[in-house]
């Protein structure tokens, strides 16, 4: 079994890089199994290719634009996830999506995908999340490992 | 009657470049470029440490990060004076070649061959047929009728869905579309292999710059690698193998499949070698330096004006005063302001990130580019500036693939199709694959070099920085896949003072400068065909033909409303 949580934003422009901050934040606090790989995937697309080829699951960490209140954490999956991709939600998923295209036409698609989302409450320049994400970041990070659980991945805090 | 035409975005992939053109009797009259997304990146770097700047300029862009880092660690070296081990050269230049064979690779098959290539039509092909046209231009292994049918049977069942994927976006049954089912049948099988063989280049780029898709190796100095003959922790010998056979597979691809395919590709539609020529006044750095110091490169690079080989000006180290004193930036049509008046132009050390929001404005300000000049003139950079400066150089292996490519253009043509064919917008592709079969060979080259050097002794790749007190200025540039990459760095007693990036981008997709001069889109728009404005196909053909990256000259901000085509009659 292999899985990646995949964050992807710009971390330049604050709460944009809101999931590469969460990947970053789990990374650190948390001891994943080798079957997980946690990618800081930027703001990427097609050098992701290989990475992303033939997983169980795929979890996305990423800023999302779905018209809810600023800094407010969403989870998309099942039927939402073409929804994610076909609607300019995230300013990534136009090469997020080229990727996963070129995954499926290869037959190489992962087994399921999991978005975990955050409203933005600045898109500004700048290297710090708004106080307002940074404070939900934590729920995020819970939002995570929940997927990871549903997949069978247990992660253990670092002491 | 004058049509408006505008397209926004251009790119499929991310990036928010705008393109304005106004047609009549089915050829394009007058073009803008416009950046749509503002980039103050500079802003957030002064004030921090010099040695941290390339972590963070590696995120300005999200397709090319590596270059960002490697340009920003030669300017932070050159302000210095800082010569790095040239184990650290050789280990930055295969980061650097095997990124821009993984680019040109997939900017080719997977982001602008689908403007010249019909998938639909492709399921109309007879396989037999395909494989025999195959095995007439190439003996590569993957050309058989059974992979032509297979691919063919997917190809149906993923039409047949009705969900094209990757192709919708396709411009499928355009009358500009050319190629008959047994080539368009071709092109699809090669763009699926593409995918499969572009991950060498992505692994090599994982192993050397230990990580991906952010490279973690690079310091001021030289590279974080250290190099063993025998440790398993570290870059071993073992480690070099691995990549050396995916160097080969590369290689075997680059040379058998896509300099074929460009030329068979660009004999089929040689009528494009008349469209796209505007700007000639050609621009490229030499890259790939042999020396610690950047005195001697593998790839040479300068000036050409006019697209005159004859008049070629070199570029001859990273201290070239010829390049450091050449290059400026106007702001007369772009979203900016300069404390001196929006007619100067600044050098990149003076220069200033003052953002001035008018909304767009044909005669007045449109544009969140800067208009960069060299000693006045708008520039075109990028493969066909590269090529053109290597074969004005004499530079034997360029000279040796750019023959190869024309001859095979002129024998799909059935016509003599020579040098000048290349100042155009399908010449633009011809130009990319010449240049990647060139950096595929270098990739081979530098790994050679770099085994030749250990078996030596020398193991060193690194040099530590020591930051003087006071001020000192520096440029870092890089050939990158899409031109000429400079970062400019005023460091004040170790921190950044000033700090201006002039892209790739920037350079082509510049609007009119302050003598209102276009930009190389908007020049080589002039007089493009637009058989259908609700359908501009060709205008697509000619922007791609640059493979615009706007992610990287402006930045992502809003996304709620991006009408793909808007027609206006004017």
């Amino acid at each position: 079994m292999r899985h990646v949580v995949l964050g992807i934003g710009n971390i330049l422009l604050t709460d944009e890089g809101v999931g590469v901050r969460v990947i970053e934040r789990l990374e650190r606090e948390y001891d994943l199994p080798p079957e997980v790989e946690v990618i800081d995937g930027g703001t990427c697309g097609m050098e992701m290719l290989e990475q992303l080829e033939d997983l169980d699951g795929l979890i996305v960490v990423d800023c999302v634009r779905c018209s809810r209140p600023p800094a407010t954490p969403v989870l998309l999956k099942g039927d939402d996830v073409p929804i994610f991709f076909k609607t300019k939600l995230s300013p990534h998923q136009v090469s997020l999506s080229d990727v996963l295209a070129s995954l499926e036409f290869t037959d190489k698609a992962p087994k399921s995908i999991a978005i975990i989302g955050m409203q933005p409450v600045s898109m500004s320049l700048g290297m710090e999340l708004s106080p307002e994400v940074a404070a939900r970041v934590p729920e995020l990070i819970a939002m995570t490992l929940a997927e990871l659980r549903l997949l069978g991945i247990e992660a253990r805090a670092r002491s | 009657m004058n049509k408006r035409v505008t397209i926004d975005p251009v790119t499929r992939i991310e990036g928010h470049l705008r393109v304005d053109v106004e047609v009549d009797g089915g050829r394009v009259k007058k073009a803008w470029a416009s950046g749509q997304m503002w980039r103050g990146v500079e802003n957030i770097l002064i004030g921090r440490d010099p040695r941290d700047a390339w972590a963070i300029t590696q995120r300005i862009c999200g397709v090319c990060t590596t270059v960002h880092a490697m340009a920003s660690v030669r300017a932070v070296e050159n302000a210095l004076q800082l010569e790095i081990p040239v184990n650290a050269q050789y280990i930055r230049n295969m980061i650097m070649l095997a990124h821009a064979v993984h680019d040109h690779i997939v900017h080719f098959y997977h982001l602008s061959a689908l403007d010249w290539v019909d998938v639909v039509s492709a399921l109309k092909a007879d396989p037999a047929k395909t494989a025999s046209l195959a095995e007439s231009l190439s003996n590569w292994s993957g050309n058989s009728k059974a992979e032509f049918t297979k691919v063919q049977e997917r190809l149906k069942g993923f039409v047949g869905t009705g969900q094209l994927g990757i192709f919708t976006n396709g411009y499928w049954g355009h009358p500009a579309m050319k190629l008959t089912p047994e080539v368009n049948l071709l092109a699809v099988s090669h763009y699926l292999q593409a995918l499969e063989v572009q991950r060498y280049a992505s692994k090599i780029v994982a192993v050397l710059g230990s990580k991906s898709p952010h490279i973690q190796n690079v310091a001021v100095g030289g590279v974080a690698n250290p190099l063993s003959v025998d440790s398993q922790s570290v870059l071993t010998v073992e480690r070099l193998l691995a990549i050396k056979e995916w160097m080969l597979k590369l290689e075997d691809f680059v040379k058998n499949v896509y300099l074929i395919d460009v030329g068979a590709i660009g004999g089929f539609y040689a009528d494009w070698t008349k469209y796209g020529k505007g700007i000639t006044d050609y621009l490229c750095v030499p890259d790939i330096p042999l020396d610690g110091k950047g005195t001697r490169f593998a790839l040479p690079g300068g000036y050409i004006e006019g697209g005159k080989l004859e008049s070629y000006k070199a570029i001859t180290s990273f201290n070239d005063q010829y390049f450091t004193d050449g290059v400026s930036e106007a702001i007369k049509h772009s979203w900016y302001d300069y404390s001196a008046g929006d007619d100067k132009s600044l050098h990149p050390y003076k220069g200033e990130t003052t953002p001035n929001y008018t909304d767009f404005q044909d005669d007045g300000k449109y544009s969140w580019l800067k208009s960069p000049t060299f000693y006045g003139k708008p520039m075109q950079v990028g493969p066909l500036p590269r090529v053109m400066n290597m074969l004005a150089a004499g530079h034997e292996p360029t000279k040796k693939y750019a023959t190869a490519a024309l001859d095979l253009v002129s024998k799909v043509a059935g016509a003599k199709v020579g040098v000048d064919a290349l100042h155009s917008t399908i010449g633009r592709h011809a130009a990319r694959a010449v240049g990647c079969a060139v950096q595929v060979d270098e990739l081979i080259n530098q790994w050679d070099l770099l085994l030749a050097n250990m078996a030596k002794g020398d193991l060193k790749t690194f040099n530590r920085p020591v930051f003087p007190k006071g001020e000192q200025m520096g440029v870092g540039f890089h050939e990158a896949p899409r031109g000429v990459l400079s970062h400019w760095v005023v460091i004040d007693s170790g921190k950044i003072k000033n700090y201006q990036c002039v892209v790739p981008t920037t350079w082509n997709a510049a609007p009119r400068n302050e003598k209102e001069q276009p930009g190389a889109y908007e020049a080589c728009l002039i007089d493009n065909p637009v058989a259908d404005p609700e359908k501009p196909l060709e205008v697509l053909r000619t922007v791609h033909s640059f493979d615009p990256c706007l992610a990287c000259a402006v930045h992502v901000v809003d996304q709620e409303n991006n009408p793909v085509v808007t027609v206006k009659a004017v």
